[in-house]
């Protein structure tokens, strides 16, 4: 008897604890992000599509060295090289990459590409919206990819909370 | 046939009529109102993209629920299979019908035809009011058993078997709840246990203040009855798939649904009527109009309590189900009831 008065008197205590968390939280302001309504914030160091960097004077930063489609684990790089002409200059050095694809729908986003690059000329920017309503078109040529790319559903976050604190790593 | 009386029939038709919209309208808002309540409680903002705040979600549900490919799967009992959905609508409907939204009958300042107007914020004010709500409100079983029965699927089977068991089970502590507020004030007629709690002070002498255990009795077998969560077995979606719902699809799924939703309106209007003083409030006595408001604003927090609870419990295990109807409730809605009729023996005899 004694035992069962403990239990309804624990466990009405039990649900109004419930009760009351739950409360708590309909106050809260929601987490949920309306994505298409709002941009969303993304770290800087966030990798998504691939943008090929041009320089200061407008000639593009790539060699055509191929590096990168080396250091591709998946392959889905394909750098075919061209002379440079003095007529017909696309890159300050001798070579420049006439064909640069990359296949998004293999990509896995690793960025090992922008770590072989001698040049910096291909980065990972922040898009993250890569969906085609055709196949073809996740392949992007080196137009699609030289385009400054900057859309406006993706603002960058601050990244101060994750800056380097002086205590760490100094205990 | 005399002329008044045939207007004061036509005048009733249209009231019963309205009433019958009405909570069928209240459906549809309850469906997004929930879902947009339980969105806050979870920190989500639940549907809003249709419309203002989401409120042409029930126009899209409606439209997609009536443009349903109707389903009628071979193996069933078509007759029965087809019945279920409005048997299980038509009592949670007609709870309704005893439940007053304001003190007096309004007559109209002119005359239709040379007969007076005079409508009703009642359906029916029987002497038996509570009587008749229990009574009906356990003739909603038979519509989900039947649809259980009548589909000829396990799932749906087990659904309609503890469904049964746990709304009959829940009928008794419920009844029992309710005696204790009959035995003191002595009717049965829903406008006298309203105008009881009026007469002591000053109106708010509500039933929740003598009766508590009562209500909390009421509002939890009200809970099961309704089939609603924490007590939600008959659907429970991931163990029974939909229940006995499992072979309903479209329409017929949808009057299931609104059955359980309007039992969860009328219950909430129930609840408030008997416990939470119907239309009284401050002025309430002076302008009738604003008792309709006050009665609302108690129907939308039982509503509220509801979703609130239903977010806040996972549901229970079906034995514990049944041990804490029969081995906790009954007792003590007995023991309260008892307790009520020892103080008034001693109080007026």
């Amino acid at each position: 008897m004694i035992n069962q008065l403990k239990d309804v008197v624990t466990g009405s205590a039990e649900i109004a604890k419930a009760m009351g968390v739950t409360l708590k939280y309909f106050f809260k302001k929601p987490v949920t992000h309306q994505y298409p309504d709002e941009p969303v914030e993304v770290y800087p160091r966030f990798r998504g599509r691939h943008v090929l960097k041009r320089y200061d004077n407008g000639l593009e930063r790539c060699i055509g060295c191929a590096l990168c489609a080396a250091a591709c684990p998946t392959d889905c790089i394909y750098v075919e090289a061209s002379e440079n002409t003095d007529e017909k200059r696309y890159s300050p050095g001798e070579r420049y990459a006439s064909t640069y694809d990359i296949n998004m729908l293999r990509c896995i986003f690793c960025g090992y590409c922008a770590e072989a690059c001698p040049t910096e000329a291909i980065v990972l920017e922040h898009d993250f919206a890569l969906a085609e309503y055709n196949r073809w078109d996740a392949i992007y040529p080196k137009e699609r990819l030289l385009e400054p790319h900057d859309p406006d559903y993706i603002v960058l976050r601050s990244d101060e909370e994750f800056k380097l604190s002086e205590t760490w790593g100094k205990k | 046939m005399d002329q008044q009386l045939l207007v004061d029939i036509i005048v009733q038709i249209i009231i019963i009529g309205a009433v019958a919209s009405g909570l069928m309208a209240a459906f549809g808002a309850m469906t997004v109102v929930e879902r947009r309540v339980l969105g806050k409680f979870t920190m989500r903002y639940g549907p809003n993209r249709v419309g203002p705040f989401g409120t042409l979600q029930i126009v899209a549900d409606g439209l997609k629920m009536f443009f349903k490919e109707e389903v009628i799967p071979s193996h069933v009992d078509r007759l029965v299979y087809l019945m279920a959905p409005g048997v299980s609508l038509v009592p949670a409907l007609l709870a309704a019908g005893v439940v007053p939204i304001a003190a007096q009958p309004l007559v109209l300042p002119f005359e239709v035809f040379g007969s007076t107007i005079t409508i009703y914020p009642w359906m029916a004010d029987i002497n038996v009011g509570v009587l008749y709500i229990l009574a009906v409100g356990s003739l909603g079983t038979y519509g989900v058993v039947l649809g259980g029965w009548s589909s000829n699927n396990k799932y749906s089977l087990l659904g309609g078997l503890r469904t049964s068991a746990q709304m009959l089970s829940y009928e008794l502590p419920m009844g029992v709840a309710l005696l204790s507020v009959l035995l003191i004030v002595g009717s049965m007629r829903m406008t006298d246990i309203v105008n009881f709690q009026a007469s002591y002070l000053g109106g708010y002498l509500w039933f929740i203040f003598i009766q508590p255990i009562a209500f909390l009795i009421f509002f939890i077998c009200g809970l099961a009855e309704a089939g609603r969560s924490p007590f939600d077995l008959p659907e429970t979606e991931n163990e029974l798939i939909a229940g006995f719902a499992t072979e309903y699809g479209g329409m017929k799924f949808g009057l299931f649904f609104a059955a359980e939703y309007i039992h969860m309106i009328v219950l909430s209007f129930i609840t408030a009527t008997i416990f939470l003083g119907g239309w009284l409030g401050p002025f309430s006595q002076q302008i009738p109009v604003l008792g309709i408001v006050y009665l609302l604003i108690k129907v939308a927090f039982v509503l509220f309590l509801i979703i609130w609870v239903r977010v806040s419990i996972p549901r229970v295990r079906f034995d514990k189900l049944m041990k804490f109807c029969w081995k906790f409730l009954l007792p003590l809605s007995i023991a309260n009831a008892a307790v009520t009729a020892l103080v008034l023996a001693i109080l007026f005899f």
